[in-house]
């Protein structure tokens, strides 16, 4: 029982992460319709920054808020340079111009930053308070809780709630209409490119500390789970993919815990081709009819 | 100086096909104008003109006298507002959202204030909600609100696309086919509407207007302007319009061609 509890906290947090970093990709698919496969590479080489600010600066803080200034700026520079004169006709290209990128930027962060495991600090404390002799949620848990459920809130609120977040669904709803209405439509695109990009370095900053450490691979595994996850919220859907999160790290703790963390890697792939099969439109796509 | 829009001698060719050829005509502050024509007459190519969807090879356009060089983004920034063929409207958003959209271009709160809460930005959009709900009123929609557009009647629709056209106050309307798909009465019920919009208190604007629906275009428009294949063939009030022999001769020449077919 006690070992359910660790299993099922620990799985929390680190779906809190993948939630976040899911949500990122629905962000990029909502907004322009493409699967932002090079988003692990970005996120690492925003971690890489925080390496350098904190490393030059001593400060893990600024460390941490030049990864979501470089995250927010490497989304808007990838959809301005890059994705921007890409043939969208086939959704294939914008796939293969993202791979591209991957195999790019972690040729570019080994160059400079060599390609051995650099330990990243964490501002709060992994050592998990003790209840009755059994370890509990860490400082650093709560924390990665806490930033999460600050920028699915605000997200949510920006979107919901502000007239840019309303341009910005509007532009992605129907670009032509859009901007017959007078709405920026490559501006709303490319915003929403910075902050998908920015959450995406966010979740690399709350996870790499708690893995082997900064390497240019270092969301590799991640990008897969979390890709898992948001296709469980069926892509399209910001709180599917919060859900989807959370889902996919209890599956993978449960998964660690008691089969052996050798074969977490194969659950994920495993539990996203159930999905695929099962339910290709996520677990809250409404059932469509067949397509004949 | 010339007040309103007003196009001079307008050529568009799609490959060998010529869509508009020498097309001049005024929309003055005030005024209703009708563009008529049979099917491929080039009325749809007029408007995608005016908004900057197709670039002319000949000819000019000036708004007030000035030259417009018109791009669709800017459009509503220049007083000029349009209706899309079948409604246009935003599926995922609600009809208040819809309209408040049709606003957009007066939100002057950035990104970075939105980002961080700024009370700017919640200012920009309660004034949003509250003129959009304006508009959804006047036209007596307001209760509509918070549905979405597909579960709405088709003539609630077209209210909402209007509602949408009017939020972004424009001084000039441009309606592409608001009849299409509506009922008698919902085109007697669109007939007045249309007519108090050079009217309309605070915000007047002249309406530029494609229809095929003859009793409508008749009810309204104080000026018509008839295209066929491209070229105007005649021009002036509804009733001058009405007994000039070209165009008579341009719609019983495509009546018997459909009848034909």
């Amino acid at each position: 029982m006690d070992r359910f509890v660790f299993l099922t906290l620990d799985g929390l947090s680190r779906g809190a992460v993948y939630a976040a970093f899911a949500l990122a990709l629905v962000l990029i698919w909502r907004a322009a319709r493409v699967v932002n496969f090079a988003q692990g590479a970005m996120a690492v080489a925003a971690a890489y920054v925080a390496y350098s600010v904190s490393a030059a600066t001593g400060s893990y803080w600024l460390g941490f808020l030049a990864a979501l200034a470089a995250g927010l700026l490497f989304g808007a520079v990838v959809d301005r340079v890059v994705m921007r004169y890409v043939d969208h006709a086939s959704p294939l290209n914008p796939v293969i111009v993202a791979l591209g990128l991957v195999l790019l930027i972690q040729a570019v962060l080994g160059m400079v930053y060599g390609s051995e495991f650099r330990p990243a600090g964490t501002p709060f404390s992994r050592e998990g308070f003790t209840v009755g002799g059994l370890a509990l949620l860490s400082p650093y848990d709560l924390f990665v809780f806490a930033a999460v459920a600050v920028v699915v809130s605000a997200l949510a609120w920006i979107f919901a709630r502000t007239a840019v977040g309303l341009r910005m669904r509007a532009a992605a709803f129907a670009p032509e209409v859009s901007r017959l209405l007078g709405v920026n439509v490559g501006g709303m695109l490319t915003l929403g490119w910075a902050l998908a990009s920015g959450v995406g370095a966010l979740a690399a900053m709350l996870v790499i500390p708690t893995e082997l450490g900064l390497h240019p691979h270092a969301m590799d595994l991640v990008f897969v789970s979390a890709f898992t996850a948001a296709v469980v919220g069926g892509l399209d859907s910001p709180p599917g993919a919060v859900v989807g999160g959370l889902v996919v790290g209890l599956v993978l703790s449960y998964v660690s815990g008691y089969a052996g963390s050798d074969l977490t890697p194969l659950a994920v792939l495993v539990l996203l081709l159930a999905v695929l099969l099962v339910r290709p439109g996520g677990l809250f796509a409404p059932v469509a009819a067949r397509r004949v | 100086m010339e007040q309103g829009l007003a196009l001079h001698h307008i050529g568009v060719r799609f490959g060998g096909l010529t869509a508009l050829d020498d097309v001049s005509l005024r929309v003055p502050p005030g005024r209703v104008v009708g563009v008529i024509g049979p099917n491929g007459a080039g009325k749809t190519t007029l408007f995608n003109v005016i908004c900057g969807f197709v670039t002319p090879e000949t000819g000019s356009l000036t708004l007030d006298g000035r030259p417009l060089r018109p791009r669709p983004h800017r459009l509503t920034r220049l007083g000029i507002a349009r209706t899309l063929q079948g409604t246009g409207l935003f599926a995922g958003l609600t009809v208040l959202e819809n309209v408040m959209a049709g606003a957009s271009h007066t939100a002057r709160a950035g990104f970075l204030p939105a980002l961080l809460g700024l009370p700017r930005s919640d200012r920009d959009e309660a004034r949003l909600r509250r003129e959009a709900l304006d508009v959804l009123d006047g036209l007596g929609i307001a209760r509509h609100a918070g549905a979405a557009p597909g579960t709405l009647p088709f003539a609630v629709r077209q209210r909402v696309a209007l509602a949408r056209a009017l939020a972004a106050r424009p001084r000039l309307l441009l309606l592409d086919e608001p009849a299409g798909g509506l009922g008698g009465d919902d085109i007697a019920e669109l007939a007045e509407l249309i007519r108090q919009l050079p009217r309309r208190d605070p915000d007047p604007c002249a309406v530029l207007l494609v229809e095929h629906h003859m009793d409508l275009v008749m009810a309204v428009c104080d000026e018509l302007v008839v295209l066929d294949f491209g070229r105007v063939i005649a021009a002036g009030t509804p009733d001058e319009v009405r007994d000039d022999p070209a165009v008579t001769d341009a719609y019983l020449g495509a009546a018997v061609d459909e009848a034909a077919a």
